[in-house]
């Protein structure tokens, strides 16, 4: 199984990550603020992720660790 | 177990990016390239004037901020300072690399100085605030063009490539982008090629990679790498624009 | 002691540059210091150093910042219209705090001006050049003999504060010919630069050599540190020759070629029992006030000896305080003045004062 970190305080909430999940497991929490003012992403079912990295790949701010 | 996660040879700091600027995902290319060929301790990176002018708080190898559009001259000294123990790259923009230092870049190309460029073509002066750059597309608007750009008051975008390899000198000229998955796959073999030719001596190697600025193209991070496919790319081809290794091994 | 052999100044200034220990040499052809980069050109691929021809002056100052940043000693030559060029670079250089010597043999300006010796760029020189507030270390030699010297000088100055060092000739220092030694020059090594950018083995923390600093508290201590390392040079470097000054009633201020025409008009107005004398800065930055001071004394009046309009007259009058007349005896656009003229103009003076 495929597991997703977040540094939860250095994201921007650009959402790049979010179009990128061919899954469409991630999303930005609405509801969250972080430490920077920003909306963070999320993963709303770690279950399916299958590791593929692409939101590792479009993340601009290098937040994402994929262990798979 | 594979692992995706920060190079060593990226600092574990925010960057002052814009949410969704490329910049970000091009920094960690070339700190994964840096790792993967081991060439931290032996790195010097040379940060341009623009919106990367502080990418030396974000490289874990010794960085030097050069004048703006200096960088290959710059980076021409530091490489020959020690030709054998330093792999030198510049970072650079678009006003800074093909306006204010484009002598600068053309004859360190002509002189196949053997160092790596990574040249980021977001058609804009980002840092000062959106102005017109030298490869702002035509009808783009922004601060200075503010009802669009006009060629007949301002010319043509220059495309950098196309113009270097009408050179002898440079071996190696590539066009990426990272407006999706598999083009941030390309534009790292294309880094990771751009920084291998120089250990191996071959010369002048830039990869200019179209990148978006959403906040100065007044779009979504998502609109931004959308307008990159539909504007960006059909005026700036992606492609290798010139490899002379490869060249004349074809010859042979 | 090595023989002395015959050589043009811009030749020795190249040839003790190698001597001291510089293996990089980064110019673009300009008149009349083309003979440094012809020589360089010739000697450096041999002894395993880097000779370039650069695009343009403002790439070849930024060769040389990236050489100083690497921790080598490296030097660029130009005239006039080329270091106004290259003030972009020598201001980076000065917030970057890098070692490099930079060499000016003077032409006529302003503009394209002319080709023929001046001093006109003394404002330019010892006020900075570029942008910001910052010093170079001046040195202004008389003889072929002093451009070799003050050549290695530079260079050692130069990494001691890690600042820019800067010869300011004139063409007739370039140009002309004297026996010179070369082998003699005494060489200090350059010192350990632990903050070059050389690459950091994996053994240390990143080094940073920048001059951008965003947050004005910040970049007021460094300006301010800086000034503390200038008032250090001020107290310890500088540097001037004295000639019958101590019972001298006129006082000559003069450097480079006017310092010689001057000495030969002291001896003639000596001889016609006038008191004159001559103070020759050898550093211009840091100005020897010193000296000035001291003759403000005694002396009835001085006279600045300049081949431009009138620049280092300025800090003659403030080095004497304004006790004195300090006049003007001049030349300008690419002419000298014979020692007939100054001679003149000590008589005028004495005139006056007698």
């Amino acid at each position: 199984m495929a597991k997703l970190t977040f540094k939860t305080d250095n994201c921007k909430g650009c959402a790049l990550c979010v179009d990128a999940c061919p899954k469409g497991i991630l999303q930005i929490a609405t509801d969250k603020i972080n430490k920077k003012g920003h909306h963070p992403v999320e993963c709303t079912d770690m279950e399916q992720c299958i590791g593929c990295a692409s939101c590792y790949m479009m993340c601009p701010d290098c937040i994402i660790k994929v262990e798979r | 177990m594979a692992v995706f996660e920060k190079p060593h040879a990226l600092i574990d700091v925010p960057l002052h990016y814009c949410p969704g600027c490329t910049h970000g995902i091009v920094h960690r290319l070339v700190a994964e390239v840096i790792d993967e060929l081991g060439i931290e301790g032996k790195t010097i990176g040379i940060a341009p004037v623009g919106c990367s002018v502080m990418a030396y708080n974000y490289f874990n190898c010794d960085m030097i901020e050069a004048a703006h559009g200096r960088a290959p001259a710059v980076a021409t000294g530091v490489k020959r300072a020690d030709p054998e123990n330093h792999i030198v790259f510049t970072y650079q923009g678009d006003g800074d690399l093909a306006s204010i230092g484009m002598a600068e870049t053309v004859h360190a190309a002509a002189r196949n100085e053997n160092i790596t460029v990574i040249f980021i073509n977001n058609a804009i002066y980002g840092m000062t605030g959106g102005q017109m750059a030298p490869t702002s597309l035509v009808g783009q608007v922004t601060q200075t063009s503010p009802y669009g750009r006009d060629p007949k008051a301002c010319g043509y975008p220059i495309k950098v490539c196309e113009m270097l390899s009408e050179l002898v000198g440079p071996e190696y000229l590539e066009r990426v982008t990272v407006n999706n998955v598999k083009n941030v796959r390309n534009a790292k073999k294309a880094i990771k090629k751009a920084f291998q030719n120089q250990i191996d001596g071959k010369g002048f190697s830039l990869v200019e990679v179209v990148s978006s600025c959403p906040t100065n193209w007044g779009m979504t991070p998502k609109q931004a790498l959308e307008w990159i496919e539909s504007d960006m790319l059909p005026y700036y081809p992606l492609g290798v624009y010139k490899d002379r290794s490869a060249e004349q091994k074809e010859a042979e | 002691m090595a023989d002395k052999i015959l050589m043009k100044g811009n030749e020795a200034i190249a040839a003790a540059a190698i001597k001291a220990g510089c293996m990089h040499y980064f110019g673009y052809p300009i008149t009349p210091q083309t003979e440094i980069a012809a020589y360089m050109a010739k000697v450096m691929p041999k002894i395993g150093g880097t000779f370039l021809q650069a695009e343009s002056e403002i790439a070849a100052i930024n060769m040389v910042y990236g050489v100083a940043s690497a921790g080598k000693r490296v030097m660029t030559s130009s005239s006039s219209p080329g270091v106004s060029l290259k003030g972009e670079g020598l201001s980076y250089l000065a917030g970057s705090d890098l070692p490099a010597l930079i060499v000016n043999v003077q032409r006529g300006g302003p503009g394209l001006g002319g080709i023929q010796p001046s001093q006109s760029d003394y404002f330019q020189s010892t006020r900075g050049g570029g942008h910001g507030d910052y010093h170079m270390i001046v040195l202004a030699p008389a003889s072929v003999q002093e451009m070799a010297e003050l050549t290695v000088k530079g260079f050692e100055l130069a990494d001691t504060y890690r600042m820019t060092a800067m010869i300011l000739a004139d063409g007739t220092m370039g140009q002309m010919m004297e026996p010179v030694s070369i082998d003699d020059l005494k060489v200090n090594p350059a010192p350990e630069k632990p903050w070059a950018t050389t690459g950091t083995k994996m053994a240390r923390e990143h080094n940073i050599v920048n001059s951008l600093s965003l947050v004005p508290e910040e970049l007021e201590e460094l300006n301010f540190k800086r000034y503390d390392r200038y008032k250090v040079i001020e107290e310890n470097e500088t540097m001037y020759e004295e000639y019958m000054v101590e019972d001298a009633d006129i006082v000559l201020a003069a450097f480079g070629i006017a310092a010689r025409v001057s000495k030969n008009a002291v001896d003639e107005a000596r001889k016609l029992g006038i008191k004159a004398g001559l103070i020759r800065p050898i550093t211009l930055w840091p100005f020897p006030k010193a000296p000035f001071k001291a003759a403000a004394e005694h002396a009835k009046a001085f006279i600045s000896v300049e081949l431009n309009m009138g620049q280092m007259i300025e800090d003659v009058i403030l080095a004497t305080e304004s006790k004195r007349p300090v006049t003007l005896c001049n030349r300008a656009g690419g002419m000298i003045p014979d020692p007939a003229q100054v001679l003149n103009a000590i008589k005028e003076v004495n005139g006056g004062i007698a």
